[in-house]
């Protein structure tokens, strides 16, 4: 099972200083951040993508390929790259590009984006949203496995004899997962594929995202791939920890009342007994996040948003200690407790490839 | 038979709960005590619906709320008249009821004010408000102003009594037949395209154009929600 953390990206004001970073601050210590979760033992770093302000990641493999050249063994993917308004002869080419870059240590998670305008600034309709998301990743995925293509669709000009370049490392594709905050056509379509699902399980109560993935598994198991217990789960997580859990709340109080996403709403006890947000001592945790396993079933990949609400870089960094030396090494031991052998590992370029050359010739 | 009240007065007592009370004591009647009656007091959960604005879902208690108005078998719904409309209390409950929740259900709609010129204020804002929800709106809205509380009718206007006997009788006589509404086609499919988190309060809602021409009554497996197509053959519909 894999852990490890990702990041929107905001520029929020710190509430408790009134500072607010510079985009280059925000982009460094996202970097920073990024090289801390390789140096903290976590296995994944994860990118989102927006195209407005107050974010600043919107060139995803730009950053990726600049924290791959200065990381060894962290997995570097995204939460989430945008299916529907960016080109996916593009993200095909950036993506086989950053793989060979990173030597395969890169997948990613696609999603519809939830900012209206992005869609008619990007020349789409939002309203075609599911629709581009499956049509642009049909494409997405011939371009990574038809060396030439011959293409027509509804969105995009049509292909004839193109070659997407550079062709994915090794001729193995990019391990895919689609992020879904509520459409079952999304974990339609990640089962059909027998790619992962993940579910941000941030902000909203987790029974939303149980019935999503339940809905994953069953049609995963549906179409042949495997069990329903064998299907590649992924899940989000927000967490603020310190010794003591008062002092995580008194610390994270002011952070979360005035949190673009959640602020000025419901009290953080009040929040934090109806969604997954973790605030409290290393133990309390982790006992919150063993219990993810009881809700979704054994699974493959756990993100935590460690980054956000305006908290300054030290602090994350502060955050990222506990993590790495408390709290994952707990999470690691239990998860592999009772976890039946059939579950599988995360997908890897190396368990793909070793995949593929195992595989009969024709299968 | 489950029969709903969500009212929308803010002091207490109400003449908007008062007026309620009316009309589901008198829709009671015409079912023969077949009425099982659930009233929800919006004004207990103010609070409640204004966070499901910022977090995008709604808490356990607003939560046992709409699902008690989307089980119903018939809805009173009663706002107090403010600035010549619905109260923004009512019209923000309404913005988080699930926009298939009331298709095809029998709505009796009412509002009170204190004066009897803004009893148009039913049939301008709130029968409109319930058509777009595809609602089945009794013909007789009840407004009680602050003096039908003391009046009884005229020679041009049925009283308060009367006009609450007959928007009840209008509400049990479209309760008691009532056939089991057909499964929401479109609204769902686009409501949850538009990926807006904060979207409880401005879900794009639909008209049809989600892209969508997957073969009902085809679906492979028992699993797939109602509403979803099998992928196959969404991307089949897909193909120019």
């Amino acid at each position: 099972m894999q852990f490890g953390i990702f990041s929107v990206g905001d520029v929020t004001t710190d509430p408790t200083t009134g500072r607010t970073p510079t985009e280059a601050e925000r982009i460094k210590a996202m970097v920073t951040i990024a090289l801390k979760a390789e140096e903290v033992g976590l296995d994944v770093f994860a990118t989102g993508e927006h195209h407005n302000p107050p974010f600043v990641p919107s060139s995803p493999t730009t950053m990726l390929g600049y924290i791959a050249a200065r990381t060894e063994r962290l997995q570097l993917s995204t939460a989430t790259t945008l299916i529907t308004t960016n080109d996916p002869v593009k993200i095909a080419e950036d993506f086989a590009m950053l793989q060979h870059l990173a030597d395969g240590r890169v997948d990613l998670m696609l999603g519809r984006g939830n900012t209206g305008p992005v869609y008619p600034w990007f020349g789409q309709d939002i309203r075609q949203g599911i629709p581009l998301a499956v049509e642009n990743y049909a494409l997405l995925h011939k371009l990574w496995r038809e060396d030439v293509v011959h293409w027509e669709g509804r969105f995009r000009t049509p292909l004839q004899g193109f070659t997407s370049t550079p062709r994915p490392l090794d001729g193995v594709p990019p391990f895919v997962w689609h992020g879904s905050i509520r459409s079952p056509e999304i974990a339609e379509q990640a089962a059909y594929y027998g790619d992962g699902f993940f579910a941000n399980n941030i902000f909203w109560p987790k029974e939303h995202f149980v019935r999503l993935i339940d809905l994953y598994r069953q049609r995963y198991a549906h179409y042949g791939h495997g069990t329903a217990e064998q299907a590649i789960v992924g899940l989000g997580g927000q967490l603020f920890m310190r010794k003591n859990s008062q002092d995580a709340i008194r610390e994270f109080r002011p952070y979360f009342d005035k949190a673009p996403v959640y602020g000025h709403g419901p009290s953080l006890e009040d929040f934090m007994a109806e969604t997954p947000l973790a605030v409290g001592s290393p133990q309390q945790i982790i006992d919150k996040t063993l219990r993810f396993r009881e809700y979704f079933g054994d699974y493959q990949r756990q993100l935590f948003l460690m980054d956000h609400a305006g908290l300054p870089l030290k602090t994350v960094l502060e955050q990222l200690d506990i993590l790495g030396e408390e709290v994952v090494p707990v999470l690691r031991e239990e998860f592999a407790k009772n976890r039946p052998a059939e579950v599988p590992e995360t997908p890897t370029h190396a368990s793909l490839l070793a995949a593929r050359t195992t595989e009969p010739a024709g299968a | 038979m489950k029969l709903v009240v969500v009212t929308a007065g803010l002091t207490q007592p109400s003449s908007t709960r008062l007026l309620a009370d009316r009309l589901a004591e008198a829709t009671g009647e015409r079912l023969q005590g077949a009425a099982d009656t659930t009233v929800i007091e919006l004004r207990e959960l103010a609070v409640d619906i204004a966070n499901n604005f910022v977090t995008g879902f709604a808490n356990a208690r607003l939560r046992a709320a709409l699902a008690a108005v989307t089980e119903a078998d018939g809805l009173i719904a009663v706002t107090p008249v403010f600035t010549a409309s619905y109260s923004g209390l009512f019209k923000s409950f309404f913005d988080v009821v699930d926009n298939t929740a009331l298709a095809g259900k029998p709505v009796l709609i009412a509002a009170t004010g204190g004066t009897p010129r803004h009893s148009l204020v039913l049939e301008h804002a709130l029968r409109p408000l319930f058509a777009y929800l595809r609602a089945v709106v009794v013909p007789t809205a009840v407004y009680a102003a602050s003096e039908d509380w003391g009046a009884g009718g005229d020679a041009g206007t049925d009283g308060l009594a009367d006009r609450i006997t007959r928007a009840a009788s209008e509400l049990a006589g479209l309760m008691r037949p009532r056939a089991p509404h057909a499964a929401p086609q479109t609204d769902a499919q686009v409501k949850i395209g538009t990926g807006d988190r904060t979207g409880a309060g401005n879900k794009t809602k639909g008209n049809g154009q989600n892209g969508r021409s997957g073969g009902d009554g085809k679906r492979a497996g028992t699993t797939l929600p109602e509403d979803v197509v099998p992928f196959a053959e969404y991307l089949a519909s897909l193909r120019p």
